[in-house]
């Protein structure tokens, strides 16, 4: 795409130290998230799928800010993210919404839902008294909430119409991006849907870009534009949706694919892709990372760490035999 | 032949102030020895209540109130509790989701796989630990003496699930209840998980009653399918069957709302949500939620109808046969 990327990461990277002892000395590092570079454009949907331990919540606090970053950098509507501070961070978090996986954790439980989704219009002082409302009420109508809900609490709604709200407070500032981590990860089946449609349509309303985390398949190719697999702080693929769950160039990527459970029992089963389980962030194994557990590993891959390749347009992979 | 496990019409309800809610509101189902079946549902829909039921561990002041547990030729819910215990681990095991919590944090691996084989067999400790090690192994951890002496913080969630198991085959038990045992771990290690199930069913002719909300998972793994909905069995069938072809609107409409590999465009999502135990509609209890609801839905609970070959569902759409 040719118009300015709204979000760009340049060797973004987030290390933890690990502390010993008495005096906390660090004994060594999470690489949590290692050099990840990426640009989302505004309107496009950029998902990061992954284990639980590839770093893709990390790499999405990093981008809200949440934890500062170890090096890198992020560039947001073309200004340096990371170089902001007091006021001017505040301004340009206007911009930057996020909605988490926990919609019972993210809801203050003695704030009535019109007052959660009031807050942040208060914090950035947008109109007066009665324009807040009337924007509550819009805001709750168009997320497929009653305005009269704004007086209940969040313990009267189910877990998808907590979500609602959440998605509600996240759109009050008329945010560009959204940051969505796992946002239908914690809900009923039959509910996830709904979330994913409401999305969808929010989406092709408001021409917002959502930066979406998740690890369910499934859902992100319903939903993305632009798909990155992401493994002990890696990307090891990224590229247009369709191309990456129609031609998977990774060979991880082509496991997690095989591993996602279908409903379909026309869909054959095959045997579990992959042996073994994701090693440690603290002690990733040298070369590709994915050596340990990829059927395919020759001597190459466990020397030299693959890069991030253009192998066709838009669709990249780190992989030595790819 | 008779089933290994037979539940009948069973209630299990919990005391209100307008009377009591009940939470399994006449579940009947079967599981033949060595076979792999699922009951699936979404939160509320009463299925882990239904295994716990069974095992008679319904925490107070919930309670067992009515129907039959027949487990090889006995009635569980008229033993003593003594008797319960010799049934509890040995003959009838469980797995649940939280590997974690599961297992004691301050007891190794080793020792907890052990205590379960003392529990309810002679032997002496020493046997003990080597049958807790010949399980580990049964259950592909690798590297099992380190597991024997790890404690539980120092394994992944994998490895924790899988000392689970290890614990729940001790005894080698003819039933394993396995509740959402996938859900906190990975696909790829979800995948490797059913694999392993479905491998000790075979070597051991272990039956597999596995609770789940993933549709996904159920093709993977079961011969035979329960789906419920707020505490009633609304249909049943072989899984490829019912999968293919669901019956009743709400399995159809979980099956829509799933997301396809390689389907565009929007999802087909069930409207509404999961009523609350103390707000479950009168009739059919999916009714508001149903696309082709009646007055007549409304009026009584449907009744049980055969559709087709070992196929049953609770919907009156099927009174005439098709619909």
């Amino acid at each position: 795409m040719s118009a300015p990327p709204l979000l760009s990461a340049r060797s973004l990277t987030k290390h933890f130290p690990i502390r010993k002892g008495l005096l906390g000395r660090a004994a060594g590092r999470v690489r949590a998230v290692d050099d990840v570079s990426f640009d989302l454009s505004p309107g496009e949907v950029f998902s990061v799928v992954g284990e639980s331990g590839s770093g893709k919540s990390t790499l999405a606090r990093c981008i809200l800010r949440l934890e500062e970053p170890t090096s890198g950098k992020v560039a947001f509507d073309g200004r340096d993210f990371l170089a902001l501070r007091g006021r001017a961070l505040r301004e340009a978090r206007r911009h930057i919404q996020v909605v988490f996986q926990d919609p019972y954790g993210s809801l203050n439980p003695r704030m009535t839902v019109g007052a959660a989704v009031e807050e942040p219009l208060i914090i950035h002082r947008a109109g007066g008294r009665a324009a807040r409302q009337a924007r509550v009420a819009d805001l709750l109508r168009r997320v497929g909430l009653d305005p009269r809900d704004a007086a209940r609490y969040p313990h009267e709604f189910s877990g998808g119409q907590r979500q609602r709200v959440c998605i509600a407070r996240a759109l009050a500032l008329d945010p560009k991006l959204v940051v969505l981590d796992e946002p239908v990860s914690a809900l009923d089946v039959s509910v996830q849907a709904q979330v994913v449609n409401l999305l969808r349509d929010l989406r092709d309303e408001l021409g917002l870009a959502y930066l979406f985390i998740a690890h369910g398949l499934p859902v992100v190719e319903h939903l993305s534009d632009t798909v990155a697999v992401m493994y002990l702080g890696r990307f090891c693929e990224v590229g247009p949706a369709a191309r990456v769950f129609g031609r998977p160039l990774h060979p991880y990527t082509r496991a997690l694919l095989a591993a996602a459970p279908d409903p379909d029992p026309a869909v054959p089963k095959a045997p579990a892709p992959l042996s073994g389980e994701i090693p440690s962030p603290a002690d990733p194994p040298p070369g590709c990372r994915f050596h340990t557990r990829c059927p395919l590993a020759v001597a190459r891959c466990r020397a030299e760490v693959p890069e991030l390749r253009e192998l066709s347009e838009g669709h990249r992979a780190a992989c030595h035999l790819a | 032949m008779e089933p290994l496990l037979e539940v009948r019409d069973l209630v299990t309800a919990f005391p209100a102030p307008a009377g009591p809610l009940r939470a399994v509101d006449g579940v009947s189902l079967e599981v033949r020895r060595g076979e792999a079946v699922a009951l699936v549902g979404e939160s509320g829909s009463g299925k882990s209540l239904t295994a716990l039921s069974v095992l008679r561990l319904v925490a107070p002041p919930g309670r067992v109130v009515g129907g039959t547990v027949a487990f090889e030729g006995r009635d569980l819910l008229s033993l003593g509790e003594r008797e319960m215990c010799a049934v509890r681990g040995a003959r009838i095991a469980m797995v649940f989701q939280e590997p974690m919590t599961a297992l004691n944090p301050v007891l190794t691996a080793g020792f907890q796989v052990a205590e379960a084989v003392l529990a309810h067999e002679g032997v002496s400790r020493k046997e003990a630990r080597g049958r807790a090690r010949d399980l580990l192994v049964s259950v592909n951890l690798p590297d099992p003496d380190r597991v024997l002496d790890a404690y539980p913080h120092e394994l992944s969630g994998g490895q924790r699930q899988r000392v689970c198991i290890a614990m729940a085959l001790a005894c080698r038990p003819a039933l394993l209840l396995a509740d959402e045992p996938t859900t906190a771990l990975d696909v790829t290690l979800q995948a490797q998980f059913l694999d392993l199930l479905d491998r000790l069913r075979r070597e051991m002719g272990l039956a597999v009653l596995l609770i789940t909300h993933d549709l996904g998972v159920v093709a993977r793994f079961a011969e035979r399918v329960y789906v419920m909905y707020c505490g009633r069995v609304v249909e049943q069938g072989p899984a490829a069957a019912l999968l293919t072809d669901p019956k009743h609107p709400y399995t159809r409409g979980l099956l829509a709302s799933v997301p396809r590999r390689g389907a565009k465009g929007r999802l087909q999502a069930i409207p509404g949500g999961v009523p609350r135990l103390a707000e479950v509609p009168p009739g059919c209890a999916f009714g508001p939620r149903c696309p082709r609801f009646t007055e007549a839905c409304a009026a009584a609970v449907p009744p049980v109808l055969a559709v087709g070959e070992g196929r049953e569902v609770r919907c009156i759409l099927y009174r005439g046969g098709a619909p």
